[in-house]
């Protein structure tokens, strides 16, 4: 594995698409865990236990996609092409929960359809997403010569994309319950610390049966994770899934952390990221189109990282500071100061 | 009728529809940005209360407009890939990377400082409040700058070469690239835009309220008469310089992309010695010539080329082939000019006003500047209408044809998406936007609560005390 530009341009992106699911995951978790509470006040500060930063979460999409035009141009065209009904869907769904954030207090006897275009909005953009995985996964068809995808209008659309895009909605409910674990007391807590587990436990059933799955649908899959001493890293990966799930479930129930939980579900996700990342590497478009044959030219990237490794780093920094001003619990009690 | 309906033409109608969405928030929250940071900027100098009740009264208009803005904007980001593949592929090595910049240098700092900006003020302090509310305000500029550059690459392509195995254009100047010849005009002219429909949205709101008072007998308040006239001056200064901008941008067009000018004026035919500006006509495509013609004889020689007498060339030197629809551009066009002209009318009428001490005592001004509140908001459009229509059949200008730019998507694909994008951007937006008049109907008060903290909002429910918005 060599260095090049090309696949620093593939890290980088990997990197905003990582920061994306485990920061807009928890927002949108957190929307979908609004249907399980009915009392205003707790949906309250559910909202705003996010309000602040929720648009800083989303803009790591827009540099995901923003980041793959530039970089591996004939993969975004071809990807969003194929992926087409589930990127739209994901992209209407974001606008109904995106300005739910704003309307939901501007409507006095409207305000249960801002909750539940926002629960629905989070619920079906979390879907599309993990569908959009879930269809990538399972390959693409590609005519080469033409540069184009060559596939029909459904063929994302299987019980394996499906059942990805299920994971998906539990693995970012799990994201949100352990936030609200984190950022709030009292009975919310408890019922987050509840559910936490719960999905806790679903997300490890759905990681490992995607696991599964995925070799099954493809042989180069099952060639790096299965052959071998390759399984080798199958058992270490499991391993420290197992191994977070049960610092998961000390910190929620026997330590009664509040923050733990957050940064173990986190965990999960940063190593099931790179699980997949493992498994599709060096193909941007499984199993035709390699991280290469998609690249963008030198002098393209080039440009590109001077500004990407100056900025990344300050919007970072920004970042961190605006989740540091609004830290703290946001109380029923003591308030939010 | 369904036969000439394919996906292209679809892919067109949504791109142009979900585009044309987004860009009355920008228009908006561009301007809106900058006079909330001279709104803080003014409070934090003079300590004169009434310029941080109108910060809090426009910011909550604005936390709405930039919502919208945000989410409408993140669908054109994708929809690139999604029904123009192959114009993303083709052009994505030279077009990527300026709006791959824009992402890193402005919708992070918008969106990282924008909380800051609506819930901080207690959290941070004045000083750290008023840095966010700049940030959020030079982000916007800094998009603007970045895919205003990208867009003016697709008018006027310069700095590339195209690659003969894959057809792919491929930069060998950067800079060439980001300051194509026709970026400084659109960037000035469209910023300038976005200022403008800001201070005539903040106009007619303001002269709303200045009616309603009169008709309750009262006195304005001071909140309502500084924002009036703040938009007033807007108006009367910005609006001409705007009309200077829009001329030296046309005659850059008229150097780099004649046809379209060509269709702006309705030149089907050439004039040997000196054109008439046409005032009104109606462009007949078929047939080639603008029936009912009004115009002034030789008046657009003069202006495009600077004498009476000068030669015209018209869409007869263009092969059909290449040639814009005609009525599209030339009725969009004259909207734009006329509601420019409108525009620095009601600017000097306001100076008049303001000369006789009747800026705030003068119903039919404000009566004139509540029906120009949109008409930037229209100006803008039909200016990005000329704009895309004139280059027609084009992507890339001269290099790259619409028709070969689409995403190979079947018809039903992209009709289905398309309804659904109608269906959910007017419920949706057309709420927001409902929301947005239903603030803008209640005047400022003296003691404008902050954000959130209305009746709806958590504050007063329950007496908790969540995060208290500015
Ligand atoms: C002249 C200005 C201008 C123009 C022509 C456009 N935009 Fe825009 N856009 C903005 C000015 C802007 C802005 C002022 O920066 C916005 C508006 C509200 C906001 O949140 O930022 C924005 C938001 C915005 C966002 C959300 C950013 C975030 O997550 O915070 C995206 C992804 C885009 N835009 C993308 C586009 C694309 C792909 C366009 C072209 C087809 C486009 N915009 C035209
Ligand atoms: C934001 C203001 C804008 C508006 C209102 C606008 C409007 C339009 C309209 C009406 C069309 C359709 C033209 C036709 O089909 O005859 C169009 C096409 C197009 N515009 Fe723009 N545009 C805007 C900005 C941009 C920007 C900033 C870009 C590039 C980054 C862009 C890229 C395109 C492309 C690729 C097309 C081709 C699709 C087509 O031909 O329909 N536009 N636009
Ligand atoms: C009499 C005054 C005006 C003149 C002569 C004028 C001229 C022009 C011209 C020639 C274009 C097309 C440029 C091209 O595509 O090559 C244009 C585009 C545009 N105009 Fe105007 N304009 C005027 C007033 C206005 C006003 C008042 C607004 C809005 C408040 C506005 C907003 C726009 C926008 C947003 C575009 C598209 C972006 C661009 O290409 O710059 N214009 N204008």
């Amino acid at each position: 594995m060599s260095f090049d530009l090309t696949t620093i341009w593939a890290g980088i992106i990997a990197l905003a698409v990582l920061i994306y699911v485990v920061l807009d995951g928890f927002d949108l978790g957190l929307g979908i865990l609004f249907a399980t509470e009915r009392k205003k006040e707790n949906r309250d500060i559910m909202m705003n236990s996010v309000a602040p930063v929720w648009d800083g979460n989303e803009t790591w999409l827009v540099l995901g996609g923003g980041g793959l035009l530039a970089a591996f141009p004939l993969a975004y065209g071809v990807i969003l092409s194929a992926l087409y009904i589930p990127i739209i869907v994901m992209l209407l769904a974001l606008i109904l929960r995106g300005v739910s954030f704003e309307f939901r207090w501007k409507a006095d006897t409207g305000r249960w359809i801002w909750d539940a275009a926002f629960i629905g909005g989070s619920t079906l953009a979390a879907f599309a997403q993990g569908v959009t995985l879930g269809g990538l996964l399972q390959g693409i068809s590609v005519d080469e010569a033409a540069r184009q995808y060559s596939g029909g209008w459904w063929d994302w659309l299987s019980p394996f994309s499906m059942f990805v895009g299920l994971a998906v909605v539990v693995g970012y409910a799990l994201l949100g319950a352990t936030w609200l674990v984190m950022k709030t007391t009292g009975d919310l807590q408890e019922r987050m610390r509840t559910r936490a587990w719960h999905l806790g436990i679903a997300t490890v059933i759905f990681i490992g049966s995607v696991s599964i799955w995925s070799p099954i649908l493809q042989d180069g899959y099952f060639y790096r994770w299965f052959e071998g001493w390759h399984i080798l890293w199958a058992v270490a990966v499991a391993m420290i899934v197992l191994g977070l799930a049960w610092a998961l479930f000390r910190a929620l129930h026997v330590h009664r952390h509040d923050h733990w939980p957050f940064f173990a579900s986190l965990g999960l996700f940063v190593v099931t990221f790179a699980g997949l990342g493992l498994t599709m590497y060096p193909y941007i478009i499984p199993t035709t189109v390699t991280i290469y044959e998609a690249a963008a030219p030198r002098q393209s990237q080039i440009f590109m990282l001077i500004g990407a490794g100056f900025l990344i780093p300050i919007i970072l920094g920004y970042t961190a500071y605006a989740y540091y001003v609004f830290r703290g619990k946001i109380d029923v009690d003591t308030g939010y100061h | 009728m369904w036969e000439n309906v394919d996906a292209v033409l679809l892919a067109r109608i949504q791109f142009a529809f979900t585009v044309s969405f987004h860009f009355l928030f920008p228009a908006f929250t561009i301007g809106l940005a900058s006079f909330l940071a001279v709104l803080n900027a003014l409070w934090l100098w003079t300590k004169q209360e009434h310029y941080l009740d109108l910060f809090r009264y426009w910011v909550k208009i604005f936390a709405l407009a930039f919502a919208m803005g945000v989410v409408s904007g993140i669908v054109m980001s994708y929809q690139f890939g999604t029904n123009w593949s192959v114009f993303s592929d083709k052009a994505g090595p030279v077009i990527g990377a300026p709006m791959a910049y824009e992402v890193l240098s402005a919708f992070f700092l918008e969106a990282g400082f924008l909380g800051i900006m609506l819930f901080g003020r207690e959290r941070v302090g004045p000083g750290l409040h008023m840095a966010a509310t700049l940030m959020v305000a030079v982000g916007t500029f800094i998009s603007a700058f970045w895919i205003l550059s990208v867009n003016s690459w697709m008018h006027t392509p310069a700095g590339f070469m195209v690659d003969p195995e894959t057809g792919q254009f491929l930069p060998t100047d950067f800079w060439k690239v980001i300051f194509n010849p026709s970026f400084p005009y659109r960037l000035a002219h469209t910023v300038t835009a976005a200022y403008l429909t800001t201070a005539f949205i903040v106009g007619g709101v303001g002269a709303f309220h200045l009616l309603r008072r009169r008709k309750e007998g009262a006195e304005p308040s001071k909140a309502t008469r500084t924002m009036f006239s703040m938009a007033m001056w807007m108006a009367a200064i910005v609006a001409p310089i705007q009309i200077f901008l829009g001329d030296q941008h046309g005659l850059n067009t008229l150097e780099y992309q004649p046809a379209k000018v060509m269709a702006m004026e309705g030149h089907y035919e050439s004039h040997p010695d000196g054109a008439p500006l046409y005032l009104f006509g109606i462009p007949n495509d078929e047939e080639q010539r603008l029936d009912y013609a009004i115009g002034i004889p030789k008046l657009s020689s003069l202006i495009l080329k600077h004498g009476w007498n000068e030669p015209l060339d018209g869409l007869d030197t263009i092969p059909d082939g290449d040639q814009p629809p005609v009525g599209i551009v030339f009725w969009s066009f004259r909207v734009m000019v006329a509601l420019g002209f409108a525009m620095m009318g009601l600017g000097l009428w306001s100076l008049w006003a303001r000369y006789r001490g009747r800026l705030f005592y003068w119903p039919w001004l404000h009566r004139a500047a509540v029906a120009m509140g949109p008409s930037g908001l229209i100006a803008v459009l039909a200016g990005w209408i000329t704009t895309e229509v004139g280059r027609q059949p084009f992507t890339v200008y001269g290099l790259l044809r619409t028709a070969d730019s689409a995403a190979p998507l079947d018809a039903p694909a992209v009709g289905a998406s398309l309804i659904a994008f109608i269906v959910v951007y007017f419920a949706v937006f057309g709420a927001g936007t409902f929301y947005i008049l239903r603030l803008m109907s209640r005047p400022p008060v003296p003691h404008e609560p902050p954000l959130k903290a209305e009746a709806t909002g958590p504050t007063r429910a329950a007496g908790i005390t969540t995060v208290r918005r500015e």
